[in-house]
C-alpha cells in the first residue's frame, strides 16, 4: 500500500513537472520573436518535457515491457529531435530568413583556426549594442 | 571502405534488432519468434551488403563511455531547460540572440555528429551548420554563446570519443 502511494506521488510529480515544461514551451512559441528563437522554446518541450513525462508514465506502466517501449520512444526522440531541428534551422537560413540577432559573431575568426589557441577571441565580442535585456 | 564485415558490428546489429523485435512484439510463440529471427537475419544481411554495419551505425567502441557522457549531458540539458523556461516566463523576455562559430576538436564523424547534436539538444543553442569541423551555432542568449565558445562540451565529447 505505502509502496504504491509513493510510486503514485512520484509519478505525479514527474508528470506535472513534465507538463509544466510542455506548457512553458508552448508559451515560448507564442512569445518568441522569430522562427529561430521559437525553436529554442520547442527544445524545452522535447527534452525536459518529454523525459519527465516518459519517466512519470513509466512508473504507472506496471509492466517492464511497456517501460522498455517508453524508453525506446524517448531514445528515438533524442536522436531524431536534433536532426529535425538542424534541418529546420538550415532550411530557414537557406530560404533567406535572417534571424533577428542581438549580436553576430559569425564574421569573427574561429578559435583554433590558426592554431590551438582557444581563448583568443573571447574579449572582442561586445561590439553588439541594443541588448533586449535592457 | 571502413569496417566492412567486422564480426563485432554484425553481432551488435543483430543483437540490437532482436532485442527491438522482442520488446515490440510481446508475443513469444514459436512462429513469431522464428519470423523475428528471419527478419533480423535478412536485415543484417542487407546492412552487410550495403556496407553500413560499421563503426558509424554500431559505434561499439563508444558503448562503455556513453552512460557517463549521457549523464553529464542530461544535467546540462536540465540546467539550460530551466534557464530557457525562466526567460520564457519573464515579463520582459530577456533574450539576446547571438550567432557564432566554434571549432570542433573531434576526430571522427561520429564524434562530430555527437557534438553538433548535443549542442542542438541543449535548449538555448542550435547548430545550424557544419563545415570543415566549424560549427555555426545560434544561441538564444549571449551567455549561451559564451558557454559554447568556452569549449567545455567540445572537450567532454572529445573525451567521450577518445575513451575506450
Amino acid at each position: 500500500m505505502m509502496g504504491t502511494l509513493v510510486v503514485d506521488i512520484l509519478s505525479w510529480v514527474l508528470i506535472c513537472a513534465g507538463s509544466f515544461f510542455v506548457i512553458t514551451g508552448a508559451v515560448g512559441i507564442l512569445r518568441m520573436p522569430d522562427v529561430f528563437s521559437r525553436m529554442h522554446a520547442v527544445s524545452v518541450i522535447d527534452t525536459a518535457g518529454a523525459v519527465l513525462l516518459v519517466l512519470g508514465l513509466g512508473l504507472q506502466a506496471g509492466s517492464l515491457l511497456v517501460v522498455f517501449k517508453l524508453v525506446v520512444v524517448l531514445g528515438l526522440l533524442f536522436f531524431i529531435g536534433p536532426v529535425a531541428s538542424h534541418a529546420l534551422a538550415q532550411a530557414a537560413l537557406q530560404a533567406g530568413i535572417e534571424p533577428k540577432l542581438d549580436q553576430d559573431r559569425r564574421g569573427q575568426p574561429v578559435a583554433g583556426e590558426m592554431g590551438l589557441d582557444n581563448t583568443a577571441n573571447k574579449q572582442t565580442n561586445d561590439a553588439g549594442t541594443g541588448s533586449r535585456t535592457q | 571502405m571502413r569496417g566492412k564485415g567486422s564480426i563485432g558490428y554484425i553481432l551488435s546489429l543483430g543483437f540490437t534488432l532482436m532485442a527491438f523485435w522482442l520488446a515490440m512484439s510481446g508475443h513469444y510463440t514459436p512462429f513469431l519468434l522464428s519470423v523475428g529471427v528471419g527478419c533480423v537475419l535478412l536485415c543484417v544481411w542487407i546492412a552487410y551488403r550495403m556496407h553500413v554495419a560499421d563503426e558509424e551505425g554500431q559505434p561499439i567502441h563508444l558503448y562503455s563511455s556513453a552512460p557517463r557522457y549521457w549523464a553529464w549531458l542530461w544535467v546540462e540539458i536540465f540546467k539550460s531547460a530551466i534557464d530557457v523556461s525562466r526567460r520564457i516566463w519573464h515579463p520582459s523576455l530577456p533574450i539576446s540572440p547571438t550567432m557564432t562559430r566554434v571549432r570542433a576538436s573531434q576526430k571522427t564523424d561520429v564524434g562530430l555528429a555527437t557534438y553538433a547534436n548535443s549542442i542542438t539538444l541543449t535548449p538555448g543553442t542550435i547548430t545550424t551548420g557544419v563545415e570543415d569541423k566549424i560549427l555555426t551555432v545560434y544561441a538564444l542568449t549571449r551567455e549561451g554563446a559564451d558557454d559554447v565558445q568556452s569549449g567545455e562540451m567540445d572537450r567532454k565529447v572529445s573525451e567521450f570519443e577518445g575513451a575506450d
